[in-house]
């Protein structure tokens, strides 16, 4: 498996190429390499795949890690080092596709909507770095280069955020990305410290005497890594930036605030999850009800939003809150009996992330034909542009749990592992996907269906209301409709999938077998949602919606408002952080630190000007001030000798 | 008689210290260079007197007057060189115009 080290190469190399000298390229020129490069990565991950599961299943029957590069990077002393390498076991393998899929199609994709942007080379370059960091996040052989690796994908994330950098919205959104979950890190970092520190090494599966020996800091580490993940992942309340990051050029949300780098903090937290299921059952509890609420909470004001990129953004927290819960619902490393969910979840990473980059790429094609993000803008666009619109249902039956769709088989494994946990959860984590399947379908019909916004506005201009002629919307390219046709694919089969023969809490072969009353609970709950939506939203705005909007209008405007949650952020940072902390210590260090500096500098500065006028190269004062010093010498030797 | 080497050493004091003020006070670079050569010389005095009535056996002192005078005549030529130089250079020889050698 030595070829691995290229599928981290090869995204490096052209992160360099394009980057130094891309600017003086065609931007077809970049795009193909940036493209080609990800062509050839996303080969060599299929190949690793499948050599890793065609070499079979070892004695104990579970895949074996293979590490085929690890160089000790930094040793600190002794026994603890810091080591860069590649390790293979499932998840990490299942990950290699996921990414190199989605970043393959996305660069497809962004050939077509990124024509003609400014800056169109540096734009590949940014896609090359965060495939790079990303591939390096999940191959990473041990906490700490998984943390460096973690880093560097915020970083990406920041650059690609901020890639309008003329459009004030996109700084801020792009700076408060990066401040958000890099404050988030903070505690990450605290935590794998901690971790080093007591259980003297930074390994994922390390021996058991050491965390012995390290007793109760363990929890506490694992609980701090969760808060980085829970940064990473937009868990309650941490989720502000992820709506904010929409300002990015579609693609990019469709890659790494959709597929692939949110889905980090899961990622991080089913890598750590022998030591979560042995050491720290507590935690995940914890992250469970963490879990449980931001799906919730999510799901809840998804409904209420009318920009669709922030639909999706919500819908995003709200599903890979699901994955949390998957995580958080288990309590035995046995898939037959308490951890079901760890192969639930990552089985839900893997369809979430084809479905939502689906998604996030149809709503690109459709901002690229209207030119707006705001729902009041479309309406039945099913009209003018087919594929998208065939897709994009696909996308929503998967996202909603419609048999045979994909995220039906993740969701249901999600929800089982939920009932076995206490029904209570089960009964809550239903609820939510009823409203995930009533959000979606909210949103497809009220971009595909209903009064067509392009109509309206050309009949008003025909009867000389509008002085301009509105813009027809128009099918997307073949670059940006081929991903779409393939994710949609993907999206309809993977559901087929047998996840649990490759991947599972244990590394045990396990065969997904449907709960059948939680199926069935689940498709019911989803029609139904379905349905209500088609009622509500199918032809415009219903008499039955605007009854409900009239009857709740406050909670509706509360959860458009994201239930200030935003607000509550800004009042924290500034009024108590900033007047409380920040003041009192910009003012010790210019009042006391600055003034003692200062108080030295003009110290000196007296006593330079004091002595300056000695130094005035006039021979003469120089040797008056020798005699007088000859004098005194001799004096004292003559009066004290 | 013999004259007593105090008087000597005095006459050798007063033309130092006529020296050493003429080297503070006067502005005029032949001036300096005249006060350098004066203190040279009551230094040699003081030479020649202390070899002739201490140690009247040894020549050691008379030598070194005789290198006093010798690189006093060597200095002096440096010294008129420079000065000539200087006053080509900056059309006076009054140290007070003399303040851009530092640059």
């Amino acid at each position: 498996m030595d070829f691995t080290i290229l599928i981290l190469v090869l995204p490096l190399v052209s992160f360099l190429i394009l980057g130094l000298c891309g600017m003086k390229m065609p931007h077809k020129a970049a795009g193909i390499i940036g493209t080609l490069s990800l062509a050839t990565v996303t080969l060599l991950s299929y190949i690793t795949a499948a050599l890793y599961f065609g070499a079979g299943r070892t004695a104990e029957g579970i895949f074996a890690t293979i590490t085929p590069y690890n160089y000790c990077w930094l040793p600190l002393n002794g026994t603890l080092s810091i080591d860069m390498g590649i390790m293979l076991d499932p998840i990490s393998v299942m990950m290699l596709i996921v990414i190199s899929t989605v970043s393959l199609m996305v660069h497809i994709y962004s050939m077509g909507y990124m024509k003609g942007e400014r800056g169109f080379q540096r734009y590949y370059a940014f896609l090359s770095l965060f495939t790079f960091s990303m591939l390096g996040l999940v191959v990473a052989t041990n906490i700490f280069q998984m943390y460096v690796f973690w880093e560097l994908v915020g970083v990406s994330s920041y650059l690609l955020i901020g890639f309008y950098y003329t459009k004030p919205e996109a700084i801020a959104a792009s700076k408060k990305a990066f401040i958000v979950t890099r404050f988030a890190d903070l505690f990450f970092l605290i935590g794998i410290l901690l971790y080093g520190y007591y259980a003297e090494t930074f390994s994922f599966t390390p021996p058991e005497a050491l965390l012995v020996a390290a007793g109760g800091v363990i929890p506490v580490a694992l609980g701090l890594m969760f808060v980085g993940g829970a940064g990473k992942s937009a868990m309650f309340p941490l989720h502000i930036w992820l709506p904010d990051a929409m300002e990015g050029p579609t693609p990019v949300s469709a890659l790494i605030h959709a597929a692939t780098m949110v889905v980090a903090g899961v990622y991080l937290v089913a890598r750590m999850f022998g030591l979560f299921i042995g050491y720290a059952p507590e935690v995940l509890h914890i992250i469970a009800y963490v879990g449980l609420f931001t799906a919730l909470y999510a799901a809840v004001v998804a409904c209420a939003q009318t920009d669709i990129k922030r639909v999706l953004a919500f819908s995003t927290i709200s599903q890979i809150a699901f994955m949390m819960v998957a995580l958080g619902v288990c309590t035995s490393s046995d898939p037959h009996s308490g951890g079901l969910g760890y192969m639930a979840s990552m089985f839900h990473l893997f369809t979430h992330a084809m479905f939502k980059g689906l998604l996030f790429l149809g709503a690109g094609a459709i901002i690229h034909a209207v030119h707006s993000n705001e729902k009041s803008q479309m309406g039945g666009l099913r009209r003018y542009m087919p594929v998208t619109h065939i897709t994009f249902l696909i996308a929503c039956l998967a996202i909603a749990g419609i048999p045979p769709f994909s995220g039906f088989f993740s969701k249901d494994e999600i929800l089982a592992a939920c009932y076995s946990f206490s029904p209570m959860m089960g009964a809550f984590m239903s609820l939510i996907a009823a409203l995930t399947a009533f959000y979606m379908f909210r949103l497809y019909y009220l971009i595909f269906w209903g009064k067509s916004h392009y109509e309206e506005q050309l009949a008003l201009y025909k009867a000389g209301a509008t002085a301009h002629e509105p813009h027809k919307p128009h099918e997307a390219p073949l670059t940006m409709t081929l991903p779409l046709v393939i994710l949609a694919a993907i999206s309809v089969v993977a559901g087929f999938i047998p996840f649990g023969e490759f991947v599972s809490s244990n590394g045990e072969p396990y065969t997904i077998h449907l709960d059948y009353t939680v199926a069935a609970t689940s498709i019911a709950l989803a029609v139904g949602a379905i349905i209500l939506a088609t009622i509500m939203y199918k032809s415009g705005e219903s008499r039955l919606t605007t009854a409900i909007n009239s009857r709740m209008g406050a909670f509706i405007q509360a959860a458009y408002h994201r239930f200030y949650m935003d607000e509550i952020w800004l009042f924290v940072t500034k009024k108590i952080i900033f007047n409380c902390i920040s003041r009192p210590i910009a003012w010790f260090d210019r009042n006391v630190i600055d003034a003692t500096m200062d108080l030295l500098a003009t110290a000196t500065q007296k006593l330079g000007n004091i002595l300056r006028p000695m130094q005035s190269g006039n021979i003469q004062s120089y040797s008056v001030w020798f005699l007088g010093g000859a004098l005194i010498i001799i004096l004292t030797l003559i009066f004290f000798a | 008689m013999i004259v007593p080497a105090e008087f000597y050493l005095i006459l050798a004091t007063i033309l130092f210290f006529i020296g050493v003020f003429g080297f503070f006070t006067r502005r005029n670079l032949i001036s300096l260079l005249v006060s350098t050569e004066l203190m040279l010389n009551a230094v040699d005095i003081n030479f020649a007197v202390f070899n002739a009535y201490s140690h009247p056996e040894q020549l050691e002192g008379f030598f070194f007057t005789m290198f006093g005078i010798g690189i006093a005549a060597a200095e002096t030529a440096v010294a008129i060189a420079i000065i000539i130089n200087v006053f080509r250079n900056a059309k006076s020889i009054h140290i007070k115009n003399l303040r851009n050698l530092k640059h």
